[in-house]
């Protein structure tokens, strides 16, 4: 596409590297910044200035944070005995809304992805193994919640070969039906682990 | 089964073509360069979603166009399903059956056998390990769909433990194998069902294989296919376990069912090497003979043949042999002759109803009609 300005072609370029984002999308956006007040567009900049300058990631878990520990490691409220072990900061706030966990985290960044150059080094597991070393660890559990493919299989065997001795128990995220799904529109391989992975009706 | 018509649009050289098939024998005779083997092609694109003969679909798009179209309707009893398979440049690649859509091409292949018998099968013979497992996958996964899905898997854990491995070999850091423990977990598992199903296969296919040489070949000597793999020896775990050395020098995986191989053996000696090339092309002749049996036993009814210049490379003797075959053992038929005397003779002389089609730059013209 031709560009009226070298400057919107630039901007351009820049915003469609974002995820999501298409060229035409983008020109929209940069249209749309000019179009508005002068104010609004320095706010965002600023905002995002600030947002690239000052976030930090929790020392211990590795979540995004504004502070050395974040709010969950830090908080009195939360069960220190049990770990979910997740692959980035989306997949927290994903668990923190159902309200159903009160343990921590360890975010590990990824997954072992050998055709988009992750290794197992690349990930933050050797920072979960000395997590779990530590004297004070109180860890009785610890969760894996990774992808349920091919590449998070091998993320979750690796990491469970290396703590399975610093800690109680492991356990993985439970893989069945959707709830308010039909059945028949389930896929067999996800029918078929739930099949096998029944449990107790209370 | 039978393919009853073949509609093309801009696939090789054909632009625009309606044909309408005999359930028995069709002829398509032409000059070299035609087009009777894209014809082949189009048919044996319809039954494997892929081209026997061009390595890419790009190049089965006729030059300067975007994208081609094939549309078949087969006709098995007295069910009819139309099959039709559109590739556009840039876009994926869609197959429909009865204008559903398939969601994976590997549910589509098995259900239209084709059995295709070329000149340069010989690559079997001569050619690397991979046509000869190839070769035999294929015939497999049109009986086996699990075969085809574990195999399929299989390929993508190996993908991704030859890439763990060129990782750590490009970082230059010593390799830490607890991280290939769920790969080489998944490929033994994988491995070892794809290796009892090959096992299993090649005790199936053999006595109609040598069915097939010594009614072509007339002759005593034994003909053999003999099933090769490093699983006969040890375990899987301990195969790789054993190459770890190499597999960290070489970044790759050395030991697996991908480097299984079928010898093929005549009166105890190599084919390959000792083997004339008579002796050569009647053992892979009779190798398709042998798949197009299987399929047929396993289907419960005839896959269509394609027979592509088949005459040219076979003595008298043989060609008599194989329109015997023709005559009593085959469904559909499809065959290539440069010379059409030569088949209408012999096609006479075996009185079987066939329809000749004359083929010139990618227009086909019906050229005679026999029925009986």
């Amino acid at each position: 596409m031709d560009y009226p300005s070298k400057l919107i072609e630039d901007a351009v370029n820049q915003v469609a590297k974002l995820p999501g984002i298409g060229k035409k999308t983008a020109l929209r956006l940069v249209l749309h910044l000019i179009k508005n007040k002068e104010e609004n567009t320095f706010a965002l900049t600023q905002a995002l200035n600030k947002l690239r300058s000052s976030i930090k990631f929790c020392n211990c878990c590795h979540n995004i944070s504004d502070t050395d520990l974040c709010f969950i490691c830090t908080s009195h409220k939360r069960d220190r005995r049990i770990l979910c072990v997740v692959e980035d900061a989306k997949d927290v706030m994903a668990i923190e809304n159902t309200s159903q966990y009160n343990g921590v985290y360890h975010v590990v960044g990824g997954v072992i992805s050998p055709m988009n150059g992750v290794g197992p080094t690349d990930l933050k597991i050797e920072s979960l193994v000395s997590r779990l070393n530590q004297e004070q660890s109180e860890v009785k559990e610890v969760i894996l919640a990774l992808s349920p493919t091919m590449e998070g299989d091998t993320t979750a065997f690796y990491i469970n070969k290396r703590i399975k001795d610093l800690t109680g128990k492991i356990t993985v995220i439970a893989r069945g039906v959707p709830v308010g799904g039909d059945l028949e529109y389930a896929d067999e391989i996800t029918l078929g682990r739930s099949i096998l992975g029944r449990t107790l009706f209370n | 089964m039978h393919l009853e018509t073949l509609h093309l649009l801009s696939f090789k050289n054909y632009l625009d073509e309606n044909l309408r098939f005999s359930p028995r024998i069709n002829v398509l005779v032409g000059k070299n360069g035609s087009g009777k083997t894209n014809l082949l092609d189009a048919i044996y694109y319809l039954g494997f979603t892929k081209s026997a003969f061009s390595s890419s679909d790009q190049q089965c798009i006729t030059q300067g166009n975007s994208y081609f179209f094939i549309k078949g309707v087969f006709k098995n009893d007295s069910t009819t399903k139309e099959v039709t398979s559109t590739v556009q440049l840039g876009a994926k690649k869609i197959f429909r059956e009865d204008s559903l859509e398939y969601q994976k091409l590997s549910e589509h292949i098995g259900k239209y056998p084709i059995v295709l018998i070329a000149p340069d099968d010989v690559y079997l013979v001569n050619e690397g390990s991979e046509g000869r497992r190839r070769f035999f996958d294929g015939i497999i996964s049109q009986l086996d769909k699990i075969y085809l899905e574990n195999l399929i898997q299989y390929n993508q854990a190996l993908k991704l433990r030859n890439g763990l491995l060129k990782l750590y070999a490009e970082r230059g850091s010593a390799v830490d194998w607890i991280a290939f423990e769920s790969y080489d977990k998944l490929l033994s598992t994988l491995g070892d069902s794809i290796f009892k199903r090959r096992s299993a296969f090649i005790i199936e296919f053999s006595p109609v294989f040598q069915k097939y040489y010594h009614f072509l070949v007339e002759n005593s000597e034994s003909a053999e296919v003999q099933y090769n793999s490093e699983l006969k020896g040890k375990t899987f775990s301990a195969g790789l376990m054993d190459v770890r050395p190499r597999d960290v020098a070489l970044q790759r995986t050395n030991f697996g069912i991908h480097k299984d191989d079928y010898d093929f053996i005549l009166g105890n000696e190599a084919l390959k090497r000792y083997g004339s090339q008579g002796q050569q092309k009647s053992f892979v002749i009779a190798m398709k003979l042998a798949q197009f049996e299987i399929l047929d036993l396993h289907k419960g009814f005839k896959p269509i043949l394609l027979l592509d210049d088949i005459f040219d490379k076979l003595d008298d003797f043989r060609i008599a042999r194989l329109l015997e075959l023709i005559k009593s053992e085959f469904g559909q038929l499809f065959i290539t002759d440069a010379r059409p005397e030569r088949t209408r003779g012999l096609l006479n002389h075996i009185n079987v109803p066939s329809t000749v089609f004359n083929i010139d730059q990618g227009k086909v013209t019906l050229y005679e009609q026999q029925e009986k």
